[in-house]
C-alpha cells in the first residue's frame, strides 16, 4: 500500500505531521491532569509516526501521477483494514462486557476495566471504529465508481482517515483513563471533538468535490445516502458537543445546555446518530453492493428516492422517543412517537426494495455467502425498524425502557443490519481492491456467515426474553399493591440470559476473526488478476 | 416565543412544510420524463470497471 502523493501533497503531509507534534507538545506543556498529558503524548507520538511514514517515500518518484481517470484506492484499502481491526477489538470488548454482566468479578479489581469504562469503549470501537472506517472506505469506493472519477486529491482522504482514527483512539483510551463528558455516543471530550470536527469538514469537502467532478450526470442514489450521513453527522456532532472547557489544560468541559434542554439535545443527537450513522450510511452501502452482487439493478429506483427523502425528513423529529415519561413536555414526546411510527414506511420501503431486488436471484443468495450477508442485513433492517417503531409507542416504552429489550433492539440493528451489510461489502470489495479473483476461501466466508447469524440470533433472542421478563417483574404487584419481586430477584432471573448472550457474542467475535484471517490470506496470496474487475462470487465480469 | 406559539407553528406550518416537501420528492420520483434517467442510473453500477 503506497500513498503515491504528488510533491505538494508530500509537503502537506509532512506539514500536518508537524502540526500534530506541535499540538501534542502544547497539550503536554499546558496540561493540568495526567489524562490530558497522556493524550498530548498520543498526539505527539501519532505525529512522529506519521512523519516517518510520510518521509520514507519523500524522494521517490511518483508512480502514477494524478489523473481523474485513475481511481485512488489506497484510502479504501486502509479504511477496510482499520475497520476490521476495530471490529475485532470492539467485539472482544463487547463480549467482555457481556461476560462481566453475568459475572461481576471480571473487572479484575482495576478501575480502567470497570463496566462504566469498557462499555463506552465497546460502543465507540464498534460504531465509530468498525462502522465509521467501513463507511468512509466504502463511500470513497462507491463515489469514485459511480461518478467515474477519481477522488479530488490523494492526501485529503488519507488525512481524513488518519485523523479520524486518532479521534477513535483518543476516545477509547480516554474512557479507560476516566475521561468522558457522559453523553452517550458522544463521550469524548472537547479537544477530541475539535479534531473530529476538522476531520469531518474535510471529509465533507472531499466527498462533495468528487461529486462535482463526476462524469455521470445523475448522482447514483447510494451517494445521496452517504451525503446525508456526512452532512447530518457534522451538524449533530457540532451542536451536541457545544461546551466550555474548564481550562485549556484539562480534559473536563461543561455542556452549553442544561437540564431538559441538554437531554433533548443529546437524544436529538443520539437518535440521529442511529439514523444517519448506523442507518443512512449503511443504506448507501446496501444500495450499491447489494444490486451489484446480485447482478440485478435495484428493484425500484423511484422507491429508493422516495424512501431517501422520507428517512431524511422524518428521523430528525423522532429523537424524543428516547425521553418518554421524562420532564420533556408531553407534546414533544407525542411528536417523537408519531414520527417514529410513520418512519416505518420509508424504512420498510428500503428493506422491501432490497429484498425485491433479490427476487429472481435466490439461487445466487443460496450459493454466495457474500450476497447472503446482505440479504440477512436487509431482513434485520426490516425487523429492527419494525421493533423500533413499536418501542416508540409510549405505553410499550413504559415496559421496554431500562430493560434488555432495548439492548436486544440495538443489537438486532447493530449486528443483524450494520455488521452484516458491512461484512457483505467487505467481502465484495476486498478481492476487487487487491485484484484477486475471489476471497482466499469462500468456505471461510460461509463459516463466518453461519457463526455471525447464530451469534446474532442467540444474542437477540436472549435479550428479548430477558428484557420482557425484567419489564414484567418490575410491574407485577401483589394484592396489597406492593411489588411482587425485588430488584435483586429480577437480576437473578437475568443470569441465564446473560450467559446465553455472551456465548452468542463469542460466536460473533469468532466470525470476525475468521473474516480477518480470510482477508489477510486474500491480500497476501500472490494470485493477481490484471485489468479485470471481479464480482464477489469470483465470476469474471470481463475486461473493461 | 411562547410554548403555544411553537405548538401552533408546528401544527400548522410544520405540517404543511413537510407535506409540501414530500409532494416535491414524490413528484420528482414519479415524473414520467425522469423514468429513463432513473432506469439508466439503476443499471449504471454494472459498467464501472476498475480501469476506466
Ligand atoms: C460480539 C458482538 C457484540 C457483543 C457481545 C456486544 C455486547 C454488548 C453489551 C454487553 C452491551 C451492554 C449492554 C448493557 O449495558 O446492558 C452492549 C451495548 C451496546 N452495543 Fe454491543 N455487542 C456486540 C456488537 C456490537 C456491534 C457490532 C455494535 C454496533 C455496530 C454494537 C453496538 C452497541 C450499542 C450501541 C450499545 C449500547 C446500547 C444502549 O445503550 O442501549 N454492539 N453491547
Ligand atoms: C424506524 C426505525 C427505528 C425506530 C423508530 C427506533 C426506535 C427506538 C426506540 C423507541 C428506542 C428505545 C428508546 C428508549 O426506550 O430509551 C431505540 C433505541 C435504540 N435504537 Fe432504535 N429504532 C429504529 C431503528 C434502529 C436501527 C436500524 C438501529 C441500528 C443499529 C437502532 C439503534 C438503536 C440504539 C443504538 C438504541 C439505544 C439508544 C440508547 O443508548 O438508549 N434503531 N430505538
Amino acid at each position: 500500500m503506497t500513498f503515491d502523493f504528488s510533491p505538494a501533497e508530500r509537503d502537506a503531509a509532512i506539514g500536518t505531521s508537524f502540526v500534530a507534534i506541535l499540538i501534542g507538545v502544547v497539550m503536554m506543556v499546558s496540561s493540568q491532569s495526567a489524562a490530558f498529558t497522556t493524550h498530548g503524548a498520543m498526539f505527539f507520538a501519532f505525529g512522529v509516526l506519521a512523519f516517518f511514514g510520510f518521509a520514507k517515500d519523500y524522494n521517490k518518484p511518483q508512480a502514477q501521477p494524478y489523473s481523474r481517470d485513475v481511481y485512488y484506492d489506497t484510502p479504501i484499502k486502509l479504511g477496510i483494514l482499520l475497520s476490521i481491526a476495530w471490529a475485532i477489538f470492539g467485539f472482544f470488548i463487547g463480549d467482555w462486557v457481556a461476560w462481566l454482566l453475568a459475572y461481576p468479578d471480571l473487572t479484575f479489581d482495576a478501575a480502567w476495566s470497570s463496566f462504566g469504562r469498557i462499555r463506552p469503549a465497546h460502543t465507540t470501537a464498534v460504531i465509530f471504529g468498525f462502522g465509521g472506517n467501513a463507511l468512509m472506505a466504502t463511500s470513497f469506493h462507491v463515489v469514485q465508481r459511480t461518478c467515474r472519477t477519481s477522488l479530488p486529491g490523494r492526501y485529503g482522504p488519507i488525512f481524513i482517515l488518519l485523523g479520524y482514527n486518532l479521534f477513535c483512539l483518543l476516545a477509547v483510551t480516554g474512557y479507560f483513563l476516566g475521561v468522558t463528558q457522559s453523553k452517550e455516543y458522544a463521550e469524548p471530550e472537547w479537544y477530541a471533538d475539535i479534531l473530529l470536527t476538522v476531520v469531518w469538514v474535510g471529509y465533507f469537502f472531499v466527498f462533495l468535490n468528487t461529486l462535482a467532478r463526476r462524469e455521470e450526470k445523475h448522482i447514483y442514489v447510494a451517494n445521496w445516502y452517504y451525503i446525508a450521513f456526512i452532512v447530518v453527522v457534522a451538524l449533530l456532532h457540532i451542536v451536541n458537543n457545544l461546551a466550555v472547557p474548564v481550562s485549556f489544560g484539562d480534559t473536563k468541559s461543561y455542556s452549553a445546555f442544561s437540564g431538559v434542554q441538554d437531554a433533548m439535545t443529546q437524544w436529538w443527537y443520539g437518535h440521529n446518530a442511529v439514523a444517519f450513522f448506523l442507518t443512512a450510511g449503511f443504506l448507501g452501502m446496501m444500495y450499491y453492493y447489494l444490486p451489484k452482487a446480485a447482478g440485478r439493478p435495484i428493484f425500484s429506483y423511484r422507491m429508493s428516492i422516495i424512501s431517501f427523502w422520507g428517512i431524511t425528513f422524518m428521523y430528525m423529529w423522532a429523537g424524543s422517543h428516547h425521553l418518554h415519561y421524562t420532564a420533556l413536555p408531553h407534546w414533544v414526546q407525542t411528536l417523537g412517537m408519531t414520527f417514529s411510527i410513520v418512519l416505518l414506511v420509508p424504512s420498510w420501503a428500503s428493506a422491501g426494495n432490497a429484498l425485491l431486488t433479490l427476487n429472481g436471484a435466490w439461487d445466487k443468495v443460496r450459493d454466495n455467502a457474500t450476497l447472503r450477508f446482505m440479504m440477512v442485513a436487509a431482513v434485520f433492517y426490516g425487523l429492527s425498524t419494525f421493533e423500533g417503531s413499536f418501542l416508540a409507542i409510549r405505553p410499550v416504552n413504559s415496559l421496554s425502557h431500562y430493560t434488555d429489550w432495548t439492548i436486544g433492539h440495538v443489537h438486532s440493528g447493530a449486528l443483524g443490519w450494520v455488521a452484516f451489510i458491512t461484512f457483505g461489502a467487505i467481502y465484495s470489495v476486498v478481492p476487487q481492491l487487491w485484484k484477486r479473483e475471489r476471497m482466499y476461501s469462500p468456505a471461510l466466508v460461509e463459516v463466518h456467515f453461519w457463526l455471525a447469524l447464530a451469534g446474532t440470533v442467540i444474542y437477540v433472542f436472549a435479550m428479548w426474553n430477558s428484557g420482557i421478563i425484567q419489564g414484567l417483574m418490575w410491574r407485577t404487584y401483589s394484592e396489597n399493591g406492593t411489588l411482587t419481586y425485588s430488584f435483586i430477584e429480577s437480576l437473578e432471573a437475568m443470569h441465564p440470559y446473560y450467559i446465553a448472550r455472551a456465548v452468542g457474542g463469542l460466536l460473533f467475535l469468532m466470525g470476525g476473526l475468521v473474516c480477518a484471517y480470510n482477508v489477510w490470506k486474500t491480500i497476501s496470496s500472490s494470485k493477481i488478476v490484471g485489468r479485470v474487475s471481479t464480482s464477489p462470487d469470483g465470476v469474471l465480469e470481463g475486461a473493461a | 416565543m411562547t410554548h403555544d406559539f411553537f405548538v401552533m407553528l408546528s401544527k400548522s406550518w410544520g405540517l404543511f412544510y413537510l407535506i409540501f416537501l414530500f409532494g416535491i420528492a414524490v413528484a420528482y420520483a414519479l415524473w414520467p420524463a425522469n423514468k429513463e434517467k432513473f432506469d439508466r442510473a439503476a443499471k449504471s453500477i454494472f459498467h464501472d470497471q476498475d480501469e476506466k
